[in-house]
């Protein structure tokens, strides 16, 4: 546990270009053959990548970013295959090699990790084999040179206690854990290039920001270049030195990171970066702004430039020669627009935090809801008779409240009972102590099915997952009639124009009403879900995590539509996430939990500024900043939150902390400190000494 | 409403089933069900003679001639006519025990699935009971205890496999309850049965369909036993399992007489089986 004063750089050593480069994609192109014909996923793609370099490369879900690391891999699997173009691994052509010789490659010069730890590794197999397989295969070494050197291994990606580690399976370590098990086994044979594909986006952002630094780190030590796969442009700024945005299956701008994020010339990177929230601005500063339409499908690429059609600076003629040339705007900057040069430059987004001064408290309309004192415990039955046991205590003692037309965000990492919280609002699961008013009536022990048609109209809830967020089998009309119908009572003629009404109030054409659900993407399901959450005209919206399945340009469009529809109809947003950029974004009020507890609570600036909660303070500093000026303390928080059977006695925090102050910690509960305004923190240290910790970002 | 949305869900079952036709399997299966079945509707019109009519001429040389293409059974009967009708005790038996056992099948499972405790509890221990014997010898129970006819071996199979469906049914819905729509539902204050009926069965339908048609294949199965154990339908009537009955112990003379029976099982079986295999294939695909 370090509280590192290092701030972010990105000054590191630019790699020789003259050097022969690791990996050269020259005019690649790969289709994928199916059923409909010949899909042109990647039509034609270059790039080089130097000793020691890491590239990131960036775009949508469906850009082709997976198909070009699997290319490089020569793992396209039965249908996927390089039509065009060579693959120049170390100056050879990987296509043209035999399976034997790739064999030899594979493992041991280019290494591969994955997004999902636990499908790479075999879950009936201890860790400590698994790694000694490397270089046993690879260097034909001894058992005992490859434990020497697998213990080595895990010490680097700083696992506790790499000789017990040795003996554990996958499945006894956490998300985190896996992942460096994973990362130390590509490692092994120190290979020249790591192919990382979406490497941290199942971990939380405390684990994630810790293998972010450990990649970074290792990087340096061992020279390795890196193709570093995400949709998140926040860990490409904290692992690359330079980044490619692909868009359709192009690579549309490619440079070095700070000259592509201080001067983007490409719409579509523009577009990129003015569609994510940032931890410097919030709903009233500035809106978001979505990039219209969709991805075109790869059956119908249209002629000359992909991004044509969605660009706000098009001119159809120019645009639409084929094929596009691409434009150097400096010897190492690269775009794929004939507009490239002439557009106007990017505005980047203003303030930093300092801009949004902390004004006098308004006063506030009243609560809508109010939790006093909530606990949800669950009982875990051990034995046959379940007569044993203990007691999951999810969620712990919650005081909060959401007042009217106003936002109340609540984060915190996975485990730290924000769902739960979520099921006892709705009625699903019932609260173990404590109450919970809405509008003044106790609603945390009634259940769901004898609410009364009031308190159902009056909260509401948008989930997560956009595909399981609507009954495959029902069209959209249906479910939105059926709501309105349920919820208000109208005859089915009124609810056919009340349904056409909401869908407009979401952004939607009246006659997706026909259509099914398979039929939609996943930000359109969203905003049917959106649609059919108001359907009853609620007073609460209780939105468990609503953006975080969809690409970054939806997102945009679905926070925009959110803070648009709370600003016309005065509702009060419950908004669950665990993603502090939009939650900056969006909330009037913060509360940070961990544990079941909440740890901090009070308006959005309050907590977004010092004085922080030492776990706030954490999570702030491991945020992606998708801004390579910005400048964010480090904090890399050792371990994982311990699991809620194995709850600390004192602080529930005080296992990770890094401003632990003593035995105080771990035996006596914090007090919560309450300031004149209404910030709350529960920790130990004394509010005055918390007020004294400088800011995490700085722009 | 209620209407357009009906008529979407058949068209949406037509392309369904349209798109059995990239299945080649499921085509070959589809066409020897559809064989038999318009074997089974028109019986009157197709077969050569009365059934249970004997041709005492025939007995001289039973073997298959111009007169019987399938020749004739030990009493003069006329095979290729008895196997005609046959087909109508196995195409009416078969679908109604294989629907009311869907229907009791999926109410238990759904009731087991959605509210868990007492009622899943319940409900499973007495499904354990059940599929604790072997099938065969609970057939023989129930056909012995009640007597050979088309309504006990209807009963019989409803009785055997409508626990069986339960258990997948149960299965699917403790799955699809988890989903949001599902908590979605309840915020609106549907019914359980709404949920249940309206909710979780549709999406359930894909493997169902697919079971639905293999237990077709089990049931002329268990129709072609039970009529070779005798507890088929009560004489004259044809019954292809009874015939192979009637002729098995003169296998080696007049091979035919079970030949012909046995090999309209065997190929209305296996086209329940290949139809099954096609739609696994389109349900995979979507």
């Amino acid at each position: 546990m370090q509280v590192a004063a290092a701030t972010q750089t990105n000054t590191r050593p630019v790699a020789d270009a003259a050097k022969a480069p690791v990996l050269e994609l020259r005019n690649v192109s790969i289709s994928y053959f199916v059923r409909a014909g010949e899909m042109k996923v990647v039509p034609n793609i270059s790039f080089k990548l130097g000793q020691g370099e890491a590239l990131g490369l960036v775009g949508e879900s469906g850009c082709g970013k997976s198909t070009v690391a699997f290319a490089v891999m020569q793992y396209l699997g039965t249908v996927g295959r390089i039509t065009n173009g060579q693959v120049l691994f170390e100056g050879k052509d990987l296509a043209k090699m035999s399976a034997a010789e790739l064999r030899a490659i594979r493992g041991r010069k280019i290494a591969m990790v994955y997004q999902d730890p636990m499908s790479s590794l075999n879950p009936v197999i201890p860790i400590g084999k698994q790694l000694m397989e490397v270089p046993i295969i690879h260097f034909g070494q001894s058992e005992a040179e490859a434990r020497t050197r697998a213990l080595q291994m895990l010490r680097e990606v700083n696992l506790p206690d790499p000789e017990t580690m040795m003996d554990r399976y996958p499945h006894q370590l956490s998300g985190g854990q896996q992942q460096r098990v994973v990362i130390a086994m590509a490692l092994m044979a120190e290979p020249s290039l790591l192919v990382m594909d979406e490497p941290t986006t199942g971990l939380d952002v405390t684990v994630e920001a810790a293998v972010l630094d450990l990649v970074a780190r290792l990087r340096e030590k061992h020279n390795t270049a890196i193709i570093f796969i995400s949709h998140n442009l926040g860990t490409v700024v904290r692992i690359c030195d330079r980044i490619g945005v692909m868009y359709a299956g192009e690579l549309v701008e490619e440079g070095p990171i700070t000259e592509v994020f201080r001067n983007p010339r490409h719409p579509y990177t523009r577009g990129l970066l003015s569609c994510i929230p940032t931890l410097s601005a919030d709903k009233n500063s500035r809106p978001l702004t979505a990039i219209p339409g969709q991805v075109p499908s790869i059956l119908n690429r249209p002629k000359g430039c992909v991004f044509a059609p969605r660009c706000r600076f098009v001119q159809p003629e120019r645009c639409s020669q084929d094929p596009l040339p691409t434009l150097n705007i400096s010897e190492r900057h690269r775009v794929k627009c004939v507009r490239a040069e002439e557009l106007p430059a990017h505005e980047k987004l203003p303030e930093g935090l300092e801009a949004v001064a902390i004004g006098p408290v308004p006063v506030d309309a009243e609560a809508v809801l109010q939790i006093a004192h909530l606990r949800k415990t669950y009982h875990q039955a051990t034995g046959m008779f379940g007569g044993a046991g203990y007691d999951v205590h999810a969620v712990n003692n919650i005081d909060l409240a959401a007042n009217r037309g106003q936002t109340l965000a609540i984060v915190g990492e996975s485990g730290c009972g924000k769902s739960t919280l979520a099921k006892v609002l709705t009625g699903i699961e019932l609260g173990t102590e404590g109450m919970v008013t809405l509008g003044g009536k106790e609603i945390s022990q009634v259940p769901v099915e004898d609410r009364t048609a009031i308190i159902k109209r009056a909260i509401q809830m948008v989930f997560q997952n956009p595909d399981s967020t609507l009954n495959p089998s029902h069209s959209i009309g249906y479910v939105m009639q059926r709501a309105i119908r349920k919820l208000r009572g109208l005859s089915s003629g009124e609810a056919r124009g009340e349904a056409s009404n909401l869908l407009k109030t979401v952004n939607l054409p009246v006659e997706f009403a026909t259509r099914m659900p398979r039929q939609l993407s996943g930000g359109q399901k969203q905003r049917v879900a959106i649609a059919r959450a108001l359907a009853g005209e609620p007073d609460l919206i209780l939105a468990d995590e609503p953006v975080s399945a969809l690409d970054v340009s939806v997102q945009a469009a679905i926070i925009n539509l959110l803070v648009d529809i709370q600003a016309k109809r005065g509702a009060t947003l419950v908004f669950i996430s665990h993603d502090l950029s939009v939650v900056r974004y969006l909330a009037d009020y913060v509360a940070v939990m961990y544990l079941g507890e909440v740890m901090e609570y009070g308006r959005t600036e309050e907590v977004f500024a010092p004085p922080y909660h030492p776990y706030t303070e954490a999570l702030l500093s491991a945020v992606p900043i998708a801004d390579p000026d910005v400048h964010q303390r480090r904090i890399i928080l050792e371990g994982a939150m311990p699991s809620p059977q194995n709850r600390p006695q004192g602080c529930p925090f005080a296992t990770r902390c890094p401003r632990k102050v003593g035995a105080i910690c771990d035996t006596t509960p914090p007090p919560m400190q309450t300031t004149a305004a209404g910030h709350r923190i529960a920790c130990h240290i004394p509010m005055d000494d918390l007020k004294k910790v400088d800011k995490v970002v700085v722009a | 409403m209620a209407m357009s949305d009906t008529a979407g869900s058949i068209s949406r079952t037509w392309a369904r089933v349209r798109l059995l036709r990239e299945s080649p399997v499921g085509i070959i299966g589809a066409l020897l069900v559809a064989f038999w079945v318009l074997v089974a509707i028109f019986a009157p019109v197709i077969s050569p003679y009365d059934p249970n009519s004997n041709d005492m001429d025939a007995l001289i040389d039973p073997g298959p001639t111009a007169a019987h293409w399938f020749g004739a059974d030990m009493q003069g009967r006329d095979i290729l006519s008895r196997v005609i009708w046959g087909s109508r005790t196995v195409l009416t038996v078969a679908p109604v025990a294989v629907a009311v056992a869907y229907a009791i099948g999926s109410l238990l499972g759904l009731l087991a699935g959605y509210y868990r405790g007492w009622v899943d509890n319940l409900i499973n221990r007495v499904s354990d009971i059940i599929l604790s014997f072997p099938a065969i010898v609970l057939y023989i129970i129930v056909i012995m205890r009640f007597g050979p006819s088309a309504l006990n071996i209807i009963l019989a199979v409803i009785f055997i496999a409508s626990p069986q469906i339960m258990r997948i049914v149960r299965g699917m819905t403790l799955e699809l309850r988890e989903r949001e729509y599902i908590a979605a539902a309840k915020m609106r204050g549907e019914s359980a049965l709404y949920i249940m009926f309206v909710e979780i069965l549709p999406n359930a339908r894909g493997p169902l369909i697919v079971d639905a048609c293999l237990r077709m294949g089990y049931t002329t199965i268990a129709i072609g036993v039970l009529g070779f154990l005798g507890l088929g339908l009560p004489p004259p009537d044809p019954d292809w399992g009874g015939m192979v009955k009637d002729s098995y112990a003169l296998m080696s003379i007049y091979p035919h007489m079970s030949l012909f029976p046995a090999a309209a099982i065997t190929s209305l079986v296996v086209g329940f089986s290949l139809l099954a295999d096609g739609m696994r294939e389109i349900s995979m695909r979507d």
